[in-house]
């Protein structure tokens, strides 16, 4: 409990700093900064239908920063989250285009979830079999197979599905509304999806911490030569952890095509993989506080779409807030380190 | 320089590895600290080298208290240390290491008290600024090399160099840099008779010239041979201090609280072949493994006796399966094994036990329960942390670890660290494969550890160990296999050959 606490302390003079830092940025630029702060305040946690936003947002940067937990865990830089997010929006879109007209959406939504975390952890295993089998750096291989990925998405929407008469980066045509998740009309988010990021926290974090699966994933990710000798294997651990960060990530891609945009769109992971990547360096690896982390990050981006109606400011300044945010992390863990010795 | 250390106190959350000790080091003399493994003795000087810091007390250099917090600050104050491990870049030649952390050679380095040399005022170097300080200090160099009776040539690669060389390479660079204390960590482990006396010879040179020299060792000879001042530590305190002439029982009595005594040979009659190597060869290492051909059996101890990186590192990983062969045949009882991996291995009872601790043996961030988690392979989904807390407990008694299960490994002394690897040993093995099981434990902790590892010999199993002490392997193996080279020059039985013939064996004479 205690250190949860100073975890928490350190967290709040870190934020501090970060927004000294962002003030001061937007003040050289000659916007007001409190304003600017409002308005991302207000236009995220302002009323019900937005928080029902930042709540759609949150729920894929939970679910990919709960698979990101497990390669980070075996010591893996999954920076392929990102491509596995839209292949399983990409096999998503598959079924549900098969489901078009079906007299049972229920079941192609299921089988919609299972084929985007079949997607998404197909392109992370790939990632991970040229780790193991063929020596690439999984950053490498990663980032190529988000690339590809993007060509995928991209063809598909200009080519394969396109719109019947004229193909838009508006992406394809839009699904049949029953083929949509189930929305509560109040909040405008799936309390289904909601559901799965709950779980997926509440899982993954039982796994982590009480299972062999989780001990072994850290032992092999803290010395792979002394957990080899101790007798595991840690190839196939580590395309476990591949798997599992795939499939997550798999389903938020799922959860982007069924409930938040209803069609296949050029931007659909909308860098929510990347974001968790940073969600889980600033919760440093601890998956108590990744859901929190998560939350801000879901206002800061909401939040943000406000700045250029109201201030003429462009939007992007809520990843530069991020980015700051995460420099001032990994310089005070880099800090923290250092005293301990 | 006159050094003292006042009360000082390092703890580790609840183990106080140093508890309030106090010492006075006099300059032109040569300090020991003796004392047995995770008596704080490396501790003690690592905070005076800056490269730990103190939970408490006062260090005072000359007549001021200083308070430093770096090793770089240390040595600008005249404090270097020599690690147990070398801190040097092997893949650079001996110069390049020699060069690094000098200050830049105009103006030149520190003001040299050994033969320094001295650029001309204000000139400025004409060729390419490096070369020209390069021709300065690999003069300096040699001039210090020839001083201390060293063999350093300066253009070899570090990775080339024994043990006993990478340690007179540390010691000039030390002194080039202005160094007038000079801390050595048990610098008599893994380096020939001969190093030893050029090493010891340098250290009396040096505090003749009124230097500080501090020796860190648990070998009591070694201490009483070159010291002229003892302190023993024991338990983080300090419990005695002694000046020359030194009487050694009075000095193990204070280490210990008793004098340990030796092992000796099992004597077990040998029984069936267990592990067999027919022509075996593999690439690793310096030299690889040439055509090995060797019938271990059970209830057999076998010392791989040799320089370092002459071979025996290589074959208990071939035998281990670990490194796979590149021609040749094993056979563990009659199954063929070419091919298999260490598991397979592991699953016919040969189990291999590292000697680099934190890099191989042991995972940093694991606790001790959790190291025998993944030991035991608990049958089913969920983690059965009572069940490996009390298998930990146990085993730590057993081994005397100084620590409990919830003790993450890297905070335990390199001593413990030790018999923590030794106690993961299961209780029935096949064949053990031991890489320097006796490295880095004090008398009575190997005396222990061997009686111990001799106790498995009853139950058949066969045991092959490589030291870098021919002592050790006389004292407690049957047989004796010497490497040069790559190869397996001499296969002996440890009662019918001496220290002498192994010694020069190991230096490639064969009579």
């Amino acid at each position: 409990m205690k250190t949860f606490f100073r975890h928490f302390a350190e967290i709040a003079v870190m934020l501090a700093a970060v927004f000294a830092f962002t003030t001061l940025i937007l003040e050289i630029s000659g916007a007001s900064a409190m304003e600017a702060y409002y308005h991302i305040f207000r236009g995220s946690l302002g009323s019900w239908v937005r928080l029902g936003h930042v709540i759609k947002a949150w729920i894929p940067m939970t679910l990919c920063s709960c698979g990101l937990l497990c390669t980070f865990r075996i010591g893996l830089w999954n920076i392929g989250v990102e491509g596995q997010m839209m292949m399983g929006a990409v096999f998503t879109t598959y079924l549900l285009r098969l489901g078009a007209g079906s007299n049972m959406p229920v079941l192609f939504l299921i089988f919609a979830f299972i084929a985007g975390a079949a997607g998404g952890g197909l392109w992370a295993w790939i990632a991970g079999l040229l780790k193991t089998k063929g020596g690439v750096n999984e950053i490498f291989a990663g980032l190529g197979m988000n690339f590809v990925a993007q060509g995928i998405v991209l063809w598909l929407i200009f080519g394969l599905w396109k719109r019947p008469g004229i193909a838009s980066m508006s992406g394809t045509e839009l699904f049949p509304p029953e083929l949509w998740l189930s929305h509560l009309t109040a909040v405008r988010f799936s309390p289904a999806a909601l559901l799965l990021a709950l779980l997926a926290v509440v899982l993954t974090a039982l796994m982590l911490r009480y299972t062999h699966i989780g001990l072994n994933l850290r032992a092999i990710g803290s010395n792979p030569r002394a957990a080899y000798l101790l007798g595991l294997k840690p190839g196939r651990y580590i395309l476990l952890a591949m798997l599992f960060a795939g499939g997550l990530a798999g389903i938020a891609g799922t959860i982007q095509v069924s409930d938040v945009y209803h069609r296949l769109l050029p931007a659909i992971s909308s860098n929510y993989g990347y974001l968790s990547l940073l969600v889980v360096m600033l919760s440093d690896y601890n998956i108590r506080v990744i859901p929190a982390v998560a939350f801000f990050f879901a206002c800061l981006n909401v939040g943000s779409i406000q700045l250029p109606m109201m201030l003429q400011l462009d939007s992007s300044l809520s990843g530069v807030i991020q980015g700051v945010l995460v420099l001032a992390t990994l310089a005070v863990q880099a800090w923290k380190s250092e005293v301990r010795n | 320089m006159r050094i003292l250390l006042q009360n000082i106190h390092k703890h580790y959350g609840a183990v106080k590895a140093n508890n309030g000790i106090s010492l006075t080091i006099e300059p032109g003399t040569i300090h020991g600290i003796l004392g047995e493994n995770g008596a704080g003795k490396s501790t003690l000087m690592k905070i005076l080298a800056g490269y730990i810091r103190k939970t408490g007390g006062e260090i005072v250099i000359g007549d001021a208290p200083a308070s430093y917090r770096r090793p770089a600050e240390a040595s600008r104050l005249g404090i270097g240390m020599l690690y147990q491990e070398p801190l040097d870049f092997p893949s650079l030649s001996v110069l390049d290491n020699f060069m690094l952390g000098q200050k830049a050679p105009n103006p030149p380095f520190s003001k040299g008290e050994a033969g320094g040399i001295s650029a001309a005022e204000g000139e400025i170097p004409l060729g390419p600024p490096l070369k020209k300080g390069e021709a300065e200090i690999r003069e300096r160099l040699s001039d210090l090399s020839r001083k201390f009776n060293f063999t350093l040539n300066p253009d070899a690669p570090v990775r080339s160099l024994t043990v006993g060389e990478r340690q007179q390479l540390e010691i000039l660079r030390l002194l080039a840099m202005g160094i007038q204390v000079l801390i050595l960590d048990e610098p008599t482990t893994g380096i020939s008779g001969e190093q030893k006396e050029r090493l010891f010879q340098a250290l009396r040179k040096l505090a003749a010239e009124g230097k500080n020299i501090l020796l860190v060792s648990h070998k009591i000879e070694d201490v009483a041979l070159l010291c002229d001042n003892i302190t023993v530590l024991r338990h983080g305190t300090v419990a005695g201090e002694m000046r020359k002439p030194f009487d050694t029982i009075y000095l193990l009595e204070m280490m210990f609280g008793f004098p340990p005594d030796t092992p000796s040979p099992s004597g077990a009659f040998p029984g069936k072949q267990l592990l067999v190597m027919e022509q075996v060869s593999a690439s690793g290492g310096r030299t690889g493994l040439k055509n090995c051909n060797v019938v271990i059996r059970q209830r057999e101890i076998v010392g791989l006796a040799g320089l370092s990186g002459s071979g025996q590192e290589l074959f208990l990983r071939v035998a281990a399966g670990i490194t796979p062969p590149s021609h040749g045949e094993i056979r563990l009882r009659d199954m063929k094994m070419n091919g298999k991996d260490y598991h397979a291995f592991q699953q016919q009872g040969v189990i291999f036990a590292p000697s680099s601790r934190m890099e191989e043996g042991l995972i940093a961030g694991l606790s001790i329960a959790e190291h025998f988690t993944l030991l035991e392979r608990q049958k089913g989904f969920w983690l059965k942390r009572s069940a490996s807390a009390e298998e930990a407990k146990r085993r730590i008694e057993k081994f005397r670890v100084m620590g409990n299960p919830e003790t993450p490994v890297q905070s335990l002394s390199g001593g413990n660290q030790q018999r923590l690897i030794l106690s993961f040993l299961p209780e029935e093995p096949a064949l053990l494969l031991l890489e320097h099981p006796g490295r880095g434990l004090d008398a009575e902790s190997a005396h222990w550890v061997w009686e111990h590892l001799q106790s498995y010999t009853e139950r058949n199993t066969g045991i092959i160990f490589s030291s870098s002490e021919l002592e050790e392997i006389l004292m407690v193996a049957d047989r004796v296999l010497v490497f040069f080279e790559g190869n397996i020059i001499k296969d002996l039985k440890t009662e019918e050959t001496n220290i002498h013939e192994l010694a020069s064996a190991i230096a490639g004479r064969i009579s």
